[in-house]
């Protein structure tokens, strides 16, 4: 079987200007069968999947041997879009599913692909846990402030005073810092871009798929539908907008400054790159330990 | 096919069930469990922990039971055998995945050591209230397969069969034991590997481009594929066509949901396993598994020293249920008596299945221990004198609950 998928539109001839347009540039890597997607016009998570399909075609990494996996939302489709092995799992355990993955063969690369309510809410508890074991896999952590799928109601990263449908009187619950958690359960590598910051999110995805360890990627996206309707911050493209403008980019910032207020100062960047020991290399240091022991005693 | 030599640790042993499941689950080819300790089941992860290096397989203690079952149905995606433990409050974590992996088609299996509830009940003592629960937890239709053993040596012998079953039919296999044959201690005698049949997933073989995850042979179950293997699958737990891709309309819905319970329903014949003893010439029959099943024989010895034709049905397999055989001998019979831990569950099913033909009698127990053998007995004299046909299904009075409430509660004018 072909380890590398060559480029499709590599293939097509780019001097042959009559050919462009008709070859999507990231087919190899997404299920055109299952287009159009079901995103909302505005919606920022296409873009992530923009920057991952992206990052894909650049990684060097053989395809076939890549787990996506999603738990519940609108961001919980992306699986279903990227044409990997695609699991689209129940809410909340896309990390306890992905860890399943993983730790019965270590040769598949994880990613989970989920958003802020799916993976920090009601996923809370494998993210931090799998962090602490220092699983090997990607998590991409589309944060849109809000749960989309289901009508704009609070989530954990919903800014103070922002209004959503079951906060209807604004947001009296401080959010989650998400590098934070990351960064404190022992991830090894912790990041946050918008929607905006399209090339370096890629960049940053591929930094984070050749490295071993629990990364997490949170990506700050706009939700057009929802979160910006009932805050009256305008559409997909004024968030972009504000992005623009309230982003600044800060490598190695303490990830205990980085919570976000409403329509306050985001901060983004690389915050956490370090090395420790993923679980398979230490169950395989310890497998190996007993088995010396083992050897010795006869 | 057989097992891998490595995994079975042949020999003469006395050991508690627990243990004895999570050596059988070895022996089986399991490679992975995910769990999460709870009373009465920790016993049988730590046997698991402690042998599972030996054959190349891993037990990882999850945070949480949701988390346990998640991950064993990642792993059983990424191709091997996998299960996990738990009991009462934790088996109610994890319904919604249980209804997950029957969606996808996922051989696993779940081994549930019951003990009293509801809620913390008693942790440390046995039950049988989770059976309906075990057939209708999660939301949705589907069908799946619940044995019920009764002895270590059953533990041992019945987890082989609940992995072979799971992957026979591709769906989630329970194994509905409890508290008192999960703690109980006996001889065990596991056979050498060569004496151990397992069943090998059935792997689709064929070319990538053409592989359908969902398009089933003829027997209605699909091949397998596992992650890693370049078939590009797309699994979600929306209702999927046969790419796997989700679809919303009517047909498809009630061709892929008929399709999951046919797979079973169908197949009956082929899963189910009861144990019958005088059963053709009785004129009372007592239903019972599990635990309940070793009480029942007592009872039924000292029924037949007085002269009465007791036969004694025994449920291996309680899902799918033995309606046919349920039904075929009431017509043959005065009564069914049924006894078992709960106030009434796997009864209505005996009662259901009799279509009027025969009285039910239930012997009930609250929990916390097992049935005293001489209400059987009682239950059993009082149901061959029935010459009429009673309406419902009649619950007996033990003597437990006539010593504690004179015979049952009364709401008060």
């Amino acid at each position: 079987m072909e380890t590398l998928r060559t480029s499709k539109v590599q293939e097509a001839h780019p001097e042959d200007p009559s050919k462009i347009g008709c070859v999507h540039p990231m087919e190899d890597v997404l299920r055109m069968d299952r287009i159009p997607h079901i995103w909302c016009p505005g919606c920022g998570i296409g873009l992530a999947v923009t920057a991952f399909s992206a990052a894909l075609e650049r990684a060097n990494i053989d395809l076939d041997k890549m787990s996506i996996v999603s738990g519940i939302g609108c961001t919980g489709r992306v699986a279903g879009y990227v044409k990997l092995d695609s699991f689209h799992t129940t809410h909340g355990r896309a990390i306890a599913f992905a860890t399943g993955i993983k730790v019965a063969n270590p040769k598949i690369k994880v990613v989970v692909f989920s958003g802020d309510g799916d993976l920090i809410a009601i996923g809370g508890n494998h993210f931090i846990h799998a962090a602490r074991r220092n699983i090997d896999m990607l998590v991409i952590c589309v944060n849109n402030f809000i749960y989309a799928m289901t009508g704009g109601q609070v989530a954990p990263t919903t800014p103070l005073a922002a209004y959503a449908t079951t906060c209807p009187f604004g947001c009296v619950e401080p959010p989650f810092n998400i590098p934070y958690i990351a960064d404190s359960s022992g991830a090894v590598y912790v990041a946050r871009w918008t929607t905006l910051h399209i090339r370096r999110l890629s960049n940053s995805i591929i930094e984070a798929l050749n490295k071993k360890g629990f990364s997490v990627i949170e990506v700050i996206s706009p939700c057009a539908q929802y979160y910006s309707r009932i805050n009256k911050l305008g559409d997909g493209l004024d968030m972009m907008k504000f992005y623009h403008d309230n982003s600044e980019i800060r490598h190695g910032e303490d990830t205990k400054n980085l919570d976000i207020g409403f329509q306050k100062k985001i901060i983004v960047g690389k915050f956490v790159d370090r090395e420790r020991p993923t679980y398979t290399e230490r169950y395989n240091e310890w497998l190996s330990e007993l088995k010396g022991a083992k050897d010795e005693s006869g | 096919m057989k097992t891998d030599p490595r995994a079975v640790k042949t020999g003469v042993y006395y050991i508690d069930g627990d243990v004895a499941a999570g050596l059988g689950a070895l022996a089986a080819g399991c490679k992975f469990i995910g769990g999460y300790p709870i009373t009465p089941s920790t016993e049988a992860a730590e046997a698991f922990a402690r042998v599972a290096p030996s054959a190349g397989a891993m037990f990882i203690q999850m945070e949480d039971e949701i988390g346990s079952i998640a991950s064993i149905i990642g792993a059983v995606w990424a191709g091997v055998k996998s299960m996990t433990i738990t009991s009462g409050p934790g088996y109610s974590l994890m319904m919604e995945n249980i209804g997950f992996g029957a969606m996808l088609e996922t051989p696993f299996v779940l081994l549930n050591i019951q003990r009293a509830g509801p809620s913390t009940g008693v942790p440390t003592k046995t039950g049988q209230a989770d059976m309906m629960q075990s057939r209708w937890g999660s939301h949705g239709d589907y069908e799946l397969i619940a044995i019920a053993p009764d002895s270590p040596q059953e533990m041992f012998d019945y987890t082989i069969k609940a992995f072979n079953l799971a992957e026979r039919y591709r769906c989630p296999v329970m194994i509905m034991s409890d508290e008192c044959v999960g703690h109980m201690t006996e001889k065990v005698v596991i056979p050498r590997a060569e004496e151990i049949e397992i069943e090998p997933r059935r792997f689709y073989t064929g070319l990538p481009n053409e592989y359908l995850p969902f398009k089933p042979d003829a027997d209605l179950i699909p091949k397998m594929a596992k992650a890693g293997d370049g078939y590009n699958l797309y699994i979600t737990g929306l209702i999927h066509d046969e790419r796997g891709y989700p679809v919303k309309n009517e047909e498809f819905k009630s061709a892929y949901v008929r399709r999951l319970v046919d797979k079973i329903r169908l197949n009956k014949d082929k899963i189910i396993e009861i144990k019958e003893d005088g059963t053709s010439d009785a004129e009372v029959i007592v239903v019972s598994y599990g635990i309940s099943s070793r009480v029942a024989v007592r009872g039924i010895e000292r029924a037949r020293e007085k002269g009465i034709k007791v036969g004694n049905l025994r449920l291996v397999t309680v899902w799918p249920f033995p309606d046919e055989k349920i039904c075929a001998l009431a017509k043959t019979i005065k009564a069914f008596v049924v006894p078992e831990i709960n106030y009434g569950q796997i009864v209505y099913e005996v009662d259901r299945c009799s279509h009027g033909k025969a009285n039910v009698v239930l012997v009930p127990h609250g929990g916390s221990g097992v049935h005293n053998p001489d209400d059987i007995f009682d239950a059993i004299v009082y149901a061959a004198k029935q010459e009429r046909k009673i309406e419902g299904v009649i619950e007996y009075k033990t003597k437990l609950e006539k010593m504690i409430f004179g015979g049952g509660n009364k709401l008060k004018e």
